[in-house]
């Protein structure tokens, strides 16, 4: 029969991220998402503890663990804040991933032991003002010219580009046309490149200790090796980079989730009205139980489609699925969970507001709900 | 060339409903979640960074039932080298006596050590006698509430902080030391030490391995019985002043009365 117990390596490391989170990340998030500002110290303890290397090899400075044990960190994360969690996630999946899933040699040599140890933070570059879930309607070009690409146009909502730790960005570009078609390819472009642009952050709705910019590239050049796999391959590589972070944001999507339930728990434990605590009356006691059963059975489905990524059998339809129980489960207990608080939910200073303002973006994030659904209907043989 | 043992305990966690057994007095072990205490993560902590600013190797020694092997395991996931597991049946309701002829006993089949590092207390017994016991029965130095360690090829200096003050003491290796809360900040296991841990040797032994007889430890041998246990009382009410332009004589006359000015 099936079991979804947890291997003991990957319960120790749950549990510690889990400590990790409830000591260090619980006590100071809060102000650092009111300032809107990057917590470089947590990111130096995440990336002291070996966070960024999960997934990697160790000859590359890596601990040697699994895509599953990334998302069991991410869940454990977000389970207390989102920002922090989405800087794992962006750094591990879309900044190191494409390199050493994709790079040369000598890319893997030069970038990924500073990514690996979270010394460094790498970006990835497909979403466009004009473009997003139409990732084919990249306008961003790049022309070899003596040996090296010239590169120009824009890039929108890029996740950790901007941190004063960022190394790269890789980007996709269109690198000429093949069969009347766009030719896609990604290449690597060196923070401070000439040329390469990064914007004031963002002002967000939610993420908000997370580092967000819009890119400008006007005639940026970077050598001709800095191109990521094949020429004219960058879309479907991104593609296959987006199945598993698909997963990964289902984890953190589901980390989310829980923590709105653990929140809950606390407080109807403790506020009364009407001469009870709040917890001992049925209306309160079925909202909780309803964003319990959300939070765990999108925590299968992102353990059923991890679980079919590691054994190397398609997951695409898992992942899809993973993805949308999971960002449903988010802003479904999001939204229970702030309303349960009453008004002290709509106060920042409470958790539960901040976890109301970061589910958002996971219907939208790594492919909108719409996507999700549009994958699980072909992966069904509709056309 | 450093040889460090750490003392381990596994308690029950302080977050959870800690309880005695009905039967014995003993600490209910099923009641409660069962964790490596928090002060043992800092002795290990303090002999991972002795070990990493020279050489040497970190051996963890816990005794404790067959689930202590969690704690072990986290210390190990730390980045201690090795661990030696003393658990018998026979070693239930062993008091702190018993327990640190035992350990003493246990030190025997470590190669050769330098220093031993415990927390100064544990937090489920309190008893905070351990590493003083040990040090006598092992003929060493103790050096008591370290807030900071230093290790100088064969001698150690400690700065000793209690209610007194800070005490700057000093002695020759091999020493046992024990070590508070403001002696560091422990690491957090890294998934290659957590999967590192699990090849790592556990050496498991029984009093009778160590050459102990059995009728010297256990509840039946300890030199204290615990006759009776009670919950403590949950907090009263207290008293309230109201503050009618008296209020401060009020108080002072309430604390006059407590003997507590």
């Amino acid at each position: 029969m099936i079991d979804f117990r947890l291997d003991d390596e990957y319960e120790a490391l749950r549990k510690t991220v889990h400590d990790f989170a409830q000591n260090e990340v619980a006590p100071v998030i809060g102000g650092f998402y009111e300032r809107e500002e990057f917590p470089y110290g947590l990111v130096a303890k995440m990336a002291e503890m070996g966070l960024f290397g999960l997934p990697f090899p160790e000859e590359f400075g890596g601990m040697g663990g699994d895509y599953f044990a990334l998302c069991l960190a991410l869940e454990e994360l977000a389970r207390v804040d989102s920002s922090v969690a989405v800087t794992l996630e962006a750094g591990v999946s879309l900044g190191a991933m494409p390199i050493h899933r994709f790079g040369s040699a000598e890319q893997k040599r030069e970038w990924l032991p500073s990514l690996c140890s979270g010394e460094a933070l790498g970006a990835f570059g497909l979403t466009e003002p004009g473009g997003g879930s139409d990732a084919g309607a990249t306008r961003t070009t790049a022309r070899l010219e003596n040996g090296e690409w010239v590169i120009n146009g824009s890039k929108a909502f890029i996740t950790n580009s901007g941190t004063d730790i960022t190394r790269l960005v890789t980007i996709t570009a269109i690198t000429g046309q093949q069969d009347g078609r766009k030719e896609i390819s990604a290449i690597i472009v060196p923070s401070g490149t000439p040329g390469f642009t990064v914007a004031p952050k963002y002002s967000k709705v939610g993420w908000n200790a997370s580092d967000t910019h819009e890119l400008a590239f006007s005639d940026c050049r970077v050598p001709a090796e800095n191109l990521v796999g094949e020429r004219g391959r960058g879309y479907a590589q991104f593609l296959s980079i987006l199945d598993e972070g698909r997963v990964a944001i289902a984890a953190l999507g589901v980390g989310l989730a829980q923590g709105c339930v653990d929140e809950c728990l606390r407080y109807v434990g403790e506020r009364e009205a009407f001469g009870n605590k709040i917890g001992a009356y049925q209306a309160i006691q079925f909202k909780i139980a309803d964003m319990e059963l959300r939070a765990h059975t999108a925590r299968l489905a992102y353990y059923e489609a991890a679980a079919k990524m590691l054994r190397g059998e398609p997951f695409k339809k898992e992942a899809a699925i993973a993805k949308l129980a999971s960002s449903n489960a988010a802003m479904d207990n999001s939204r229970d969970a702030t309303q349960i608080f009453g008004g002290y939910g709509f106060m920042n200073e409470f958790p539960v507001g901040r976890f109301y303002r970061d589910a958002k973006i996971l219907e939208v994030g790594e492919g909108t709900s719409e996507v999700q659904r549009m994958l699980i209907a072909r992966e069904l043989g509709l056309r | 060339m450093t040889n460090i043992v750490v003392l381990v305990k596994q308690v029950p966690d302080t977050y959870s409903e800690r309880k005695l057994s009905d039967s014995d007095h003993t600490l209910d072990r099923e009641s409660a979640d069962a964790v490596i205490d928090e002060i043992n993560e800092r002795s290990v902590e303090e002999a991972l960074k002795i070990k990493e600013a020279g050489e040497g190797e970190v051996t963890v020694l816990s005794v404790g039932p067959d689930r202590a092997t969690d704690a072990i395991r986290k210390a190990l996931s730390m980045g201690a080298d090795k661990a030696i597991h003393v658990s018998d049946e026979s070693l239930h309701g062993s008091d702190m006596v018993a327990t640190a002829k035992v350990i003493a006993a246990a030190l025997g089949k470590v190669d050769s050590y330098d220093l031993v590092i415990a927390g100064n207390e544990a937090s489920d017994g309190r008893g905070g006698a351990i590493p003083a016991m040990l040090a006598e029965l092992l003929g060493v130095p103790q050096l008591t509430h370290a807030r900071q360690v230093t290790v100088e090829g064969t001698s150690i200096k400690v700065d000793r902080e209690t209610e007194d003050g800070i005490t700057h003491v000093e002695a020759s290796l091999p020493a046992v030391v024990s070590v508070t809360e403001k002696i560091n900040e422990p690491r957090y296991p890294s998934f290659k030490g957590i999967m590192a841990a699990k090849k790592k040797p556990v050496e498991t032994l029984t009093v009778a391995d160590l050459g102990v007889d059995a009728g010297e430890v256990g509840l039946g041998s300890a030199w204290s019985t615990v006759l009776e246990a009670s919950p403590k009382p949950p907090r009263t009410a207290g008293q309230r002043v109201e503050d009618e332009g008296d209020g401060g004589s009020k108080v002072a006359e309430y604390l006059v009365g407590q003997k507590l000015i």
